[in-house]
C-alpha cells in the first residue's frame, strides 16, 4: 500500500497517464493484466463456493448446524487441570477458555525460564574456559539436533520415573520432586493471592515508571533512593493488606499421608511440557545471545576496558545494550515458536488449547468452526507477542537511534 | 631476572592457561569436573557396563542397566513400523534410494535440472516401491512406517513445497495488490499457527469439504499439510534471497533483451537461491524433526514406531532405550546436515 501511495503522487505529476479518482486508485491497486487477475479472483471464489457447498451438504447429512452456537452446549468431558473452575457439564466455550489459559500459562512460564537459562548459557558459551564453552556447545548441539517431540517424551518419562511422594527428592529444602509433580514453597494469603499479586505488580510497575521519568528529567537517582523506592513499593501494599487482616503464612509443601500437600505445585504433565519447551528454546536463545555479543566490534570492549570499567560493568553497560538490538528481534521469534510448540502438549496429555479443541471437534463434529477458533487463537497470540516485543524494541532498544 | 626463568607449563599450554590460569577459571573448571564426575559414571554404567546386550525381557529386568537386547529384537519394527516383514526389502530399497539422492544433492557440482528431475523420479520410485503396483503387491499407506515414512514425508514435502514457495515469494513481491494479498495472508497465517493446527485442519477439514464419498488418504493429507507448512517458511527465505539481488542485475538482463521470465529464471533466481542455501538446509533440518508430529494424528514415523515398540506386551516399558536409539538416529542426520550447512556457507562465499 505504501508503494501505491508513492506511485500515486508520482503519477499525478505525469498528466495524461493517470487521472486521480476511483478508477485510478483501482488500477493502481490492481496493476496490470486486469483480465487475468479477474479470472484468478473469480476462480478462487468458485473453488470456495464449491468447497462451501460440499461442506454444507456434508454437515446437513451429519445433522450438524453450521455456526458457533454449539460452543454454548455442554461439554461432557473432564479436563485434567485448570486455572478456573471447570467440570464436565460446563459449556464448550468454557472448556476452550480453560485450554487457552493453560496454553498461556505454560508458554509464559516457559519463556521466562528459557530466557534466564538461555542468556546465562549464551554468555557461558563465550567463556575463555574451554571446559565451560565446550559443555554449553554440546548441550546446544544435542538439543538442536533432536526433535522437540522426542525431548518432550523423554521429559515425560523422566518425570514419571521420579520416586513416589513418600521418597520425594528434595534438591533444596522446601522443593519436592516426585512422580505426582513438582512442589515449591509458596505464601498462603487465604485465597487473596491473585488480587495481591496484581496490586503488588501494579505498584512495582508504577514505581519503575516514576523512576524512569525522573531519570529522564533529572538524571539517574542515587542507588539508595532507587532501592528504598522499590522496597516501599513492595512493602506498603503488603502492610496495608496485613492491616486489613490478611495473614501471610509460609506454605511449605510436606508429605501428608500418601501425597504431598501445600505449597505451589505443578502437575507432572505441566512440568514436563514447561521444562521441555524451556530447555529446547534455551538452546536457540543461547546461540542468539552468543551471536549478538560476538557481533559487537572489539573496539567497544577495548574502549570500555580502557575507561577502567570492570568486566561485569563492561558487559552490562556497553556490550549488552548494543547486543540487545540484534538479540531482541530474534528472541521474539524464539518466544513465538515456544508458544506455538506448546501445542505439542497433546502428545503428553497436557490439556492445552489444541488438545481441548481437538476433543471438542471429535465430540461435537463441528470441525470447521473449531479449526477456525484454533487458527484465530494462535494468530491472536502470535500477533500479541510480536506487538509487545516490537513495542519493547522501539521503546528500549532503538531509543538511542531515534535521537 | 624474569627473562632467565624457564617458561612455566601455563605459558606453554593455552588450554591449561584458560582452564586453571586464574582463580575464577580454576573454580569454574573444578565445578565442571565435579558435575561431570557425578553424572558420567551412572550414565556410562547404564549405557554400557550394566546394560544387557543379548537376552530376553526377563534378563533385562534383572539387570540395572539399559536393555539393548530390546532394540536388537525390535530393530525391524522401529525402522519399518507395521510394514509387512516379508516385503521389508522394498522399504529398505526405498530408504536407500532417498538417502542416496540426499547424498548426491550435497555436492554443489551436481546442482542443476538433472538433479531436480532425479528428485521427482526418485520420489515417485520410492512411493512405488513402498506402495506397490505392477509386479509389486500393493501395500496400503496405513501399513507404512518407520524411517521410510520420515524420509518420504520430509523430503517429499520439501520437493513439493519448492515450486509453491518460489511462486509465493514472487507473489509477495508482486506489484499486483490482490496477488500480494493472497501471498501475505497464506504465508502469515501458516507461520502464525502451530504445525499441529495445520495438520488437524488437513485431517479434519478435507473429509468435510470434499463431495460425499470422495476420500483422501491420511498419508497424502499429512504430506499436503506439511508441504503447505514448508512452503510458507521457504517462501520467506527465498524472498530474503530475492531482496538481496541488486536491482541492477534485473535491469542489465532486461537491457540485454531478455524477457521477464528469462530474467527471472536465468539471472535473478539463481543468484537469489545461492544466497539462501544455508538457511534452506537449516529449514530442512527443522522440517525433518517436525515430521515427528504426524505421530499425533496416529501415523507411525520413526519416533512413533520406536515409542510403539516399547508398548509390545513382551517388551513393555523400555521407553528410555527406544528414545535413546531414536534420538541417536535423528542426531546423526541433523548433526551431519548442520555441519554441511556450515561448510556450504563457507564454500559458497565466493566473490
Amino acid at each position: 500500500m505504501v508503494d501505491g501511495v508513492i506511485n500515486a503522487s508520482a503519477a499525478d505529476e505525469e498528466p495524461g497517464r493517470t487521472r486521480p479518482g476511483v478508477p485510478a486508485f483501482i488500477r493502481l491497486w490492481l496493476g496490470g493484466w486486469p483480465l487475468a487477475q479477474l479470472a484468478l479472483y473469480l476462480g478462487t471464489l468458485l473453488v470456495f463456493i464449491w468447497l462451501g457447498r460440499n461442506l454444507l451438504a456434508n454437515m446437513a447429512r451429519l445433522g450438524l448446524t453450521p455456526g458457533f452456537a454449539f460452543m454454548g452446549h455442554t461439554a461432557n468431558y473432564e479436563i485434567g487441570e485448570s486455572f478456573i473452575a471447570y467440570a464436565a457439564g460446563d459449556s464448550y466455550a468454557r472448556a476452550a477458555l480453560v485450554g487457552l489459559l493453560n496454553t498461556i500459562a505454560v508458554s509464559a512460564l516457559g519463556c521466562l525460564v528459557a530466557t534466564g537459562l538461555g542468556v546465562s548459557l549464551g554468555i557461558a558459551r563465550l567463556s575463555p574456559n574451554p571446559l565451560i564453552s565446550r559443555l554449553v556447545q554440546a548441550y546446544v548441539e544435542l538439543l538442536r539436533n533432536t526433535p522437540l517431540l522426542l525431548q518432550l517424551f523423554a521429559w515425560n518419562t523422566v518425570i514419571h520415573l521420579l520416586p513416589v511422594p513418600k521418597q520425594a527428592l528434595s534438591p533444596l529444602p522446601g522443593i519436592l520432586l516426585s512422580n505426582r509433580g513438582l512442589f515449591l514453597p509458596a505464601i498462603d494469603t487465604g485465597g487473596h493471592g491473585l488480587p495481591m499479586l496484581a496490586v503488588v505488580s501494579a505498584s512495582l510497575i508504577a514505581t519503575w515508571a516514576i523512576l524512569r521519568r525522573r531519570r529522564r528529567l533529572a538524571g539517574p537517582s542515587p542507588r539508595r533512593v532507587v532501592a528504598l523506592a522499590y522496597l516501599a513499593a513492595l512493602s506498603v501494599p503488603l502492610a496495608v493488606a496485613a492491616g486489613f487482616g490478611i495473614a501471610f503464612t509460609p506454605d511449605i509443601p510436606a508429605l501428608k499421608g500418601f501425597n504431598i500437600r501445600g505449597g505451589a505445585s505443578m502437575t507432572p504433565e505441566f512440568a514436563a511440557l514447561m521444562l521441555g519447551l524451556a530447555v529446547n528454546a534455551s538452546a536457540s536463545i543461547a546461540e542468539t545471545v552468543r551471536a549478538g555479543i560476538l557481533a559487537i566490534p572489539n573496539g567497544q570492549w577495548e574502549a570500555a576496558r580502557s575507561l577502567g570499567l570492570r568486566p561485569l560493568a563492561v558487559m552490562r553497560l556497553v556490550i549488552l545494550p548494543q547486543a540487545l538490538r540484534i538479540i531482541i528481534p530474534v528472541m521474539t521469534s524464539s518466544y513465538l515458536s515456544l508458544t506455538k510448540n506448546s501445542s505439542l502438549a497433546v502428545a503428553i496429555g497436557f490439556p492445552d488449547l489444541v488438545s481441548i479443541l481437538n476433543t471438542t471437534a471429535n465430540v461435537s463434529g463441528q470441525a470447521l468452526e473449531v479449526i477456525a477458533l484454533m487458527l484465530g487463537a494462535y494468530l491472536t497470540l502470535s500477533l500479541a507477542t510480536s506487538a509487545v516485543m516490537n513495542a519493547y524494541n522501539r521503546s528500549h532498544v532503538l531509543r538511542s537511534e531515534r535521537r | 631476572m624474569s627473562t632467565l626463568r624457564p617458561p612455566s607449563l601455563l605459558d606453554r599450554s593455552p588450554f591449561l592457561k584458560a582452564t586453571v590460569g586464574s582463580g575464577g577459571n580454576l573454580i569454574l573448571s573444578v565445578a565442571v569436573l565435579i558435575v561431570a564426575a557425578l553424572l558420567a559414571p551412572p550414565l556410562i554404567r547404564w549405557l554400557l557396563i550394566d546394560a544387557t546386550f543379548t537376552g530376553t525381557a526377563e534378563s533385562c529386568k534383572a539387570a540395572s542397566g539399559a536393555c539393548w537386547a530390546f532394540v536388537g529384537e525390535k530393530l525391524k519394527f522401529i525402522v519399518l513400523g507395521f510394514y509387512p516383514q516379508d516385503q521389508a526389502s522394498r522399504a529398505y530399497a526405498a530408504s536407500a534410494l532417498l538417502m542416496a539422492l540426499l547424498a548426491l544433492s550435497a555436492a554443489p557440482r551436481l546442482w542443476g535440472r538433472w538433479l531436480a528431475g532425479g528428485w521427482i523420479a526418485g520420489l515417485l520410485a520410492a512411493i512405488w516401491m513402498l506402495g506397490g503396483g505392477g509386479p509389486l503387491s500393493p501395500i496400503p499407506t496405513e501399513k507404512w512406517g518407520g524411517l521410510p515414512v520420515t524420509l518420504l514425508l520430509s523430503l517429499g514435502s520439501f520437493v513439493l513445497a519448492f515450486p509453491l514457495a518460489i511462486l509465493l515469494a514472487l507473489a509477495r513481491r508482486s506489484k499486483l495488490g490482490g496477488i500480494r494479498l493472497y501471498a501475505v495472508v497464506l504465508i502469515e497465517t501458516v507461520r502464525g499457527v502451530p504445525f499441529i493446527a495445520i495438520l488437524y485442519a488437513a485431517t479434519l477439514l478435507f473429509p468435510l469439504m470434499l463431495p460425499a464419498g470422495a476420500a483422501i488418504d491420511k498419508f497424502a493429507r499429512a504430506a499436503v499439510a506439511l508441504s503447505i507448512f514448508v512452503s510458507a517458511y521457504l517462501a520467506e527465505i527465498i524472498r530474503a534471497g530475492l531482496q538481496a539481488v541488486p536491482s541492477g542485475q534485473a535491469e542489465a538482463a532486461a537491457s540485454l533483451g531478455l524477457t521477464q521470465w528469462q530474467t527471472l529464471r536465468l539471472v535473478v533466481l539463481p543468484q537469489a537461491l545461492k544466497q539462501v542455501i544455508a538457511p534452506i538446509v537449516n529449514l530442512a533440518v527443522g522440517i525433518f524433526q517436525d515430521t515427528t508430529l504426524v505421530a499425533i494424528i496416529g501415523m507411525f514415523d520413526l519416533l512413533n514406531a520406536a515409542r510403539a515398540a516399547a508398548t509390545d506386551p513382551n517388551w513393555i516399558g523400555f521407553y528410555a532405550e527406544a528414545y535413546v536409539f531414536a534420538a541417536a538416529i535423528y542426531f546423526a542426520f541433523c548433526f551431519v546436515a548442520a555441519r554441511y550447512s556450515l561448510w556450504l556457507e563457507r564454500h559458497l562465499r565466493t566473490p
